[in-house]
C-alpha cells in the first residue's frame, strides 16, 4: 500500500547524514595531507559506507514505487496514494506502513551494518597481514 | 516472481561488480546495491504474505504468477535506466564531457 514510505523517510535521513560525514571528512582530511592521509586511504572511508546504505535504499524504494504504481496503489494526483482515501483503507496502510515498512527499513539496515563490519574486520585483518610482513 | 527475477538480477550484477574487481568506471555496485535494495524489501513483503496464505503462497493463479513476471522485468529495466542515467551523469570516462 505504502510501506515504501518508511525505508524512503530513512533513505532522505541517510543521504542528509552522508552529505554531513562527506563535509566532515573533506575537513579532517585538507590540513593532514602529510603521513597521516596514507594510512586513511587505505581504510574504506564511513561516507563510503553510508553510501552503500543510501544505494540500497533509494534503489529500493525507487523500485517498490514502480510496483505501487504498477498495482495502482500510488497516483499521480492527490492523494497520491489510494489507501489515503477512505478511513479504514488509510488504518490498514498506516498499519501496513508500521509493520512491513519499520521491518523493511530494520532489515536493510542491519544487512548493511553487518556489511559495515565485516568491510572493516576485513581491512583490520589485511593491515595486520601488511603490517607483520612489514615487520619481518 | 518479482523478487525471484530481482534476485537473480541482484547477484548478475554482483557477479560483474566482482568480476571487475569492484573498481570498474562503470559503477556496476550501485546497479548490485539497488537490486538487493529491492530484493530485501520484497523479500519482507513476502514473508508477510506468507504468514497470511501459508502454502497457497507458493501455488499463484497462473494469471497472477504472469503479472508478476512482467513486473519483474519491467523492474529490471527500471534499475537498468536509473544506472544508465547515474552514469551518464557521472561520466566517468569523460564521454559526454568531451563532445560539448
Amino acid at each position: 500500500m505504502a510501506c515504501f514510505i518508511v525505508p524512503g523517510t530513512e533513505a532522505i535521513v541517510a543521504t542528509a547524514v552522508l552529505v554531513a560525514v562527506k563535509h566532515h571528512e573533506a575537513k579532517l582530511a585538507a590540513p593532514s595531507l602529510g603521513g597521516k592521509t596514507a594510512q586513511v586511504e587505505k581504510k574504506t572511508p564511513f561516507s563510503k559506507k553510508l553510501g552503500w546504505l543510501c544505494s540500497l535504499l533509494w534503489g529500493g524504494v525507487a523500485l517498490l514505487a514502480f510496483e505501487h504504481i504498477w498495482h495502482g496503489e500510488v497516483v499521480p494526483f492527490p492523494p497520491f496514494l489510494t489507501a489515503a482515501a477512505d478511513p479504514v483503507s488509510k488504518a490498514e496502510m498506516l498499519h501496513e506502513m508500521g509493520t512491513s515498512g519499520v521491518a523493511m527499513a530494520v532489515l536493510v539496515t542491519l544487512i548493511w551494518a553487518g556489511m559495515a563490519v565485516i568491510s572493516s574486520v576485513l581491512e583490520s585483518k589485511t593491515a595486520r597481514h601488511t603490517a607483520a610482513e612489514e615487520g619481518v | 516472481m518479482t523478487l525471484l527475477i530481482t534476485v537473480f538480477a541482484a547477484c548478475i550484477s554482483t557477479a560483474v561488480w566482482y568480476k571487475t574487481s569492484g573498481r570498474s568506471e562503470m559503477k556496476p555496485g550501485i546497479l548490485a546495491l539497488m537490486y538487493w535494495g529491492a530484493s530485501i524489501m520484497w523479500f519482507v513483503d513476502a514473508v508477510v504474505e506468507y504468514a497470511e496464505l501459508k502454502s497457497e503462497y507458493f501455488t499463484p493463479a497462473p494469471a497472477d504468477m504472469l503479472n508478476d513476471s512482467f513486473l519483474g522485468f519491467s523492474v529490471v529495466a527500471l534499475g537498468l535506466i536509473i544506472w544508465l542515467v547515474i552514469v551518464m551523469i557521472k561520466d566517468p570516462k569523460g564521454v559526454i564531457r568531451k563532445k560539448n
